[in-house]
């Protein structure tokens, strides 16, 4: 058994949170650099040359890449030999979210509740999943996700005689209906299987993977390709002028389901698509 | 690029065509939502509103917030179509240019032809680059409501693109067409 102390999560969260809003992971920065070269079209690359500076100018200047610093997802992957102390962990993220938003000089874009509105006034609380796995680890990750993006997310619960052009036709008409919406070049998340809920985590998760990986079955990996692919031939482009650019990454994570079903949930994010790790 | 300025008198509105890349320099005011809400409210009750919108622009933004010595946080453009209920309301009385994201309404684009009204989109997501352009920030009404409080920006140089113009031409539907065509 490992003791940790709660403090440390909290520290640890408050600094994730800065951290994230300030920098853009290099797996989204290297794809933009690359986007812009092969992008011809005049506007649309004077939009991703206005994009890389943006996120250059936000490192250097210390100022958050977006204005919507977004609910502060956080993910814990606790090891089973763990055991916390001092405290509420619950809290203690509430209160390393609190501190690094306020810290950060962040927006705080929480409201206390979805149809009578008020903002709570410090980003909390978080959105807090927690994960029980192997060993005496604890993995922290904080995503803030903007709602621009998180808005036009779609799920739709798929039978299985729709197959992978259902899942594919789905996928193409969220892009669609998303249009210049969540400020293209996005970052597709796509989650298969599972149930209603567990699905949808999986396109949040798909979103945590760097988009320079691929999923590991070599099936799904060509299925992000192609979807990838697709997405580009739509011509929405950066920021939906017209282009090639309209994505950037697209994600597939999978998990087994029912006899009866084929669950697949998009989770549409930007190109301030941020995350950032750390295990204690 | 054409350089444009704050307020914007109608001819100039007039002349800008979608796809048009501007430099904007002058005096425009923020809002969003609530704010959107609070000054549709107060015509509704005949009551002044704290801003002339003869020939304004408005910014949908709700910034973060400013470091000590600095004038705006981060500050980039909020979808725009939320506001759609709002916007022929406010052109109506005189508002000359939307600065957002994203798709307009159909009411939208008809008021804007009807009172030559113009949309301009802000890079979504650049907020850092574009809290460069502003130099002043000065709170005007409904402080209450946080980053989503009136404030008039003095800004230099804000790089926007022409979504949509006067006469309805939509820079999402042209520009995607253009590409598609090539
Ligand atoms: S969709 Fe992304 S880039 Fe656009 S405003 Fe929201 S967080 Fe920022």
């Amino acid at each position: 058994m490992r003791e940790i102390d709660v403090k440390l999560i909290k520290e640890k969260i408050e600094n994730l949170c800065i951290e994230a809003n300030l920098y853009l992971p290099s797996d989204i920065t290297k794809a933009l650099d690359l986007c812009y070269k092969n992008e011809d079209g005049a506007l649309a690359k004077d939009i991703l040359g206005d994009i890389i500076e943006n996120y250059t100018l936000a490192e250097s200047h210390k100022i958050p890449v977006c204005q919507d610093t977004g609910l502060a997802c956080v993910f814990l992957e606790i090891g089973q030999d763990v055991h916390f102390v001092g405290g509420d962990l619950t809290d203690a993220v509430n209160d390393g979210v609190r501190a690094g938003y306020e810290k950060g000089y962040l927006r705080k874009s929480v409201v206390c509740d979805p149809v009578l509105r008020g903002n709570t006034g410090d980003n909390t609380p978080a959105m807090l999943y927690t994960e029980i796995v192997k060993g005496d680890k604890v993995k922290i990750t904080v995503a803030p996700k903007g709602f621009g993006s998180e808005n036009m997310s779609q799920i739709k619960m798929l039978k299985p005689s729709d197959g992978i052009d259902g899942i594919k036709n789905f996928v193409l008409k969220v892009i669609e209906e998303a249009g210049p919406n969540p400020c293209p070049p996005m970052v597709v998340g796509v989650g298969i299987g599972g149930t209603f809920d567990k699905c949808a985590l999986l396109a949040k998760k798909a979103l945590l993977r760097p988009i320079d990986t691929e999923n590991q079955i070599p099936f799904y990996a060509d299925l992000e390709k192609e979807l990838l692919e697709k997405i580009n031939k739509t011509g929405i482009g950066p920021q939906g002028f017209g282009g090639k650019t309209t994505a950037i990454g697209v994600n597939i994570e999978t998990m087994p389901t029912h006899i009866a079903g084929m669950p697949c949930a998009v989770n549409i994010s930007c190109h301030v698509t941020r995350h950032k790790f750390e295990v204690i | 690029m054409k350089r444009i300025n704050a307020p914007l008198d109608r001819e100039t509105a007039l002349s800008l065509k979608a796809g048009d890349r501007v430099l904007l320099s002058g005096y425009i005011y923020t809002s969003r939502d609530a704010g959107h809400k609070r000054m549709c409210e107060a015509l509704q009750n005949g009551e002044e509103l704290p801003i002339d919108l003869n020939d304004s622009v408005i910014y949908y933004v709700g910034p973060t917030p400013a470091k000590q010595g600095e004038v705006i946080g981060s500050a980039g453009p909020t979808t725009s179509g939320r506001m759609d209920a709002y916007a022929p309301t406010l052109m109506e009385k005189g508002l000359r240019g939307m600065i957002g994201k994203g798709e307009r309404s159909l009411e939208v684009v008809k008021a804007m032809q009807k009172y030559g009204c113009v949309y301009f989109g802000a890079i979504g997501g650049a907020g850092a680059l574009l809290s460069q352009c502003v130099k002043e920030n000065t709170p005007i009404a409904y402080e209450d409501l946080g980053a989503e409080a009136l404030c008039r920006l003095y800004v230099e140089d804000m790089p926007l693109t022409v979504v949509i113009d006067a006469s309805g031409n939509n820079l999402y539907k042209t520009g995607r067409e253009n590409y598609l065509n090539k």
